[in-house]
């Protein structure tokens, strides 16, 4: 269906980023106002909400004893889920995960996997017996880019999260045996190319008339994920730029995380 | 995926567990036109995938609130049989993992097709993964590609797609399963021949930036060698109309 509120709103978008400017005023490369508060679900073994903006996302933690894949018996499970909740915005329904909702719960999961940030080996409890990391993405206010600030709650989720304490066979989750140990703080960046041009941080708007958009993860040293979403095309020039922002921009969001 | 197990050699003397070098595709065949009813199809054998796609439309688009006044709305569903891997029986239907390279796949083609010159219509891209061994979904846009220009839809470009990444260390071509379930990194690439722009990139696992510009590199040299051989298979099922006109 096309809505005309949008098409409008995106020719202006589009004619505002050809001046080379942003709709926000924000400079090409920079970032909404972002807030990190974690422990706020204090019965979650890890929580966080991320204010990027008006977005606003909320990632829980849970673990549970799992049993290990067939081809993996050593190693934890670390599973990652969204909900893109009817509240968050009038273009979210009720009802099974959207493809959206699925690529932006596999887009923050492969980030987080790929960078070597959990040891899954150090999740191995005893035989046929490992931890199982649920991380639940829930979107709250959709004003653009969700994945960020999926991607930075889910690691600020992380980092804050202690282990409950386990013995004779059983979970205790009043008590803890100390923190989930993270070694690695990823780094998410989404840029949209709107007309030309390529933007940090899109907004809902921008979202709306931009043409596609790429998100990379990185470490400090290693890009350790990557997407590009949305039927627009990037040239290899655009997609080496990005990545030397996406490092720059790497420091500044790890520094929002404590560890 | 990525699981980073590295006890695995994957490369001995320079050469890959099934013989190749690092720069060496596994053989790729591409046949166009294979079925009758869709109105277009193709069928990509790559190393050990077997790979059926097929094309409908512009046809109605049902359900209609699908439907765009401006253009033809491109649909695509990627799905793997439930034999198709060595492994366990799978499960039947698109999974999660299934619904996103659907997505994606589905972007990459919304940029080629000329979708503006039908408006309201739906084109249905289907791929089906009979046989599964790493780079499926390369595999599935190759055919899907070729399929879409079968149906004869009108398209600004082929659109060529090549996994490449990183087995114990070195930049390799064209992963195959177990490098891509061992190795250090997995980049899927879509690029429009003309241009060599990119219409699909994901990637796990860990790459310097260095190593990216390698791997794209190494991409992009394949993405010429695979467009050939779909230019190809659409010449040869002109070439069989035309023998069968003659007869």
């Amino acid at each position: 269906m096309v809505d005309i509120l949008n098409e409008i709103k995106r020719d202006y978008v589009r004619d505002v980023v050809k001046r080379g400017k942003r709709i926000d005023e924000r400079k090409f490369d920079e970032y909404r106002k972002i807030t990190v508060e974690t422990g706020i679900i204090p019965n979650a073994e890890g929580s966080a909400k991320v204010k990027l903006g008006n977005s606003q996302v909320l990632v829980g933690v849970k673990l549970d004893i799992g049993i290990p894949y067939k081809d993996r018996p050593t190693e934890g499970i670390f599973s990652t889920s969204s909900e893109l909740l009817p509240l968050a915005s009038p273009t979210f329904e009720p009802g099974p995960p959207s493809a959206q909702s699925i690529e932006l719960a596999r887009v923050v999961d492969r980030g987080i996997r790929s960078s070597g940030a959990i040891d899954m080996n150090s999740l191995f409890i005893e035989e046929n017996k490992v931890w199982a990391i649920f991380t639940d993405v829930y979107a709250l206010d959709h004003d653009g880019n969700l994945i960020d600030a999926a991607a930075l709650a889910g690691m600020a989720a992380l980092l804050s999260c202690r282990m409950p304490k386990y013995e004779d066979g059983k979970i205790i989750r009043t008590e803890s045996s100390g923190k989930l140990p993270v070694s690695e703080k990823v780094a998410t960046c989404t840029f949209a190319k709107i007309n030309g041009s390529i933007v940090l941080d899109p907004s809902f708007d921008e979202e709306v008339a931009m043409d596609c958009r790429l998100t990379l993860s990185t470490t400090p040293t290693h890009l350790c994920a990557s997407q590009k979403g949305g039927s627009g095309a990037i040239t290899e020039k655009e997609l080496l730029d990005c990545l030397d922002t996406a490092f720059r921009k790497g420091s500044e969001l790890r520094a929002l995380l404590k560890d | 995926m990525m699981g980073g197990k590295t006890d695995r050699k994957l490369i001995v003397n320079g050469k890959r567990l099934d013989g190749r070098g690092l720069d060496d595709m596994r053989p790729l065949t591409i046949e166009a036109h294979v079925l009758n009813k869709a109105d277009g199809s193709a069928y990509v054998e790559w190393g050990k995938n077997k790979v059926l796609a097929a094309v409908y439309g512009p046809r109605e688009c049902v359900p209609r609130h699908d439907s765009d006044p401006y253009r033809a709305v491109v649909r695509c569903r990627y799905s793997m049989a439930p034999f198709c891997s060595l492994e366990e029986h799978g499960r039947a239907g698109p999974n999660r993992r299934a619904i996103e390279l659907s997505k994606v796949i589905r972007e990459a083609f919304q940029n080629v097709v000329i979708t503006e010159l039908f408006p309201k219509t739906a084109i249905d891209i289907f791929i089906e993964i009979l046989q599964s061994d790493g780079g499926t979904r390369c595999a599935g846009l190759v055919a899907a590609s070729v399929a879409l220009a079968d149906a004869g839809i009108p398209m600004r470009d082929l659109v060529s797609a090549i996994s490449v990444g990183k087995a114990d260390g070195q930049i390799v071509v064209d992963l195959f399963k177990d490098e891509d379930n061992f190795g250090e990194s997995d980049v899927p690439i879509a690029f429009a021949h003309r241009n060599n722009d990119i219409l699909l990139f994901q990637m796990d696992g860990k790459l310097t930036k260095d190593e990216v510009k390698t791997a794209l590199e190494k991409a992009k040299n394949a993405a010429v060698k695979i467009h050939a051989l779909q230019v190809e298979a659409l010449k040869k099922v002109y070439e069989r109309q035309a023998q069968q006109n003659v007869q």
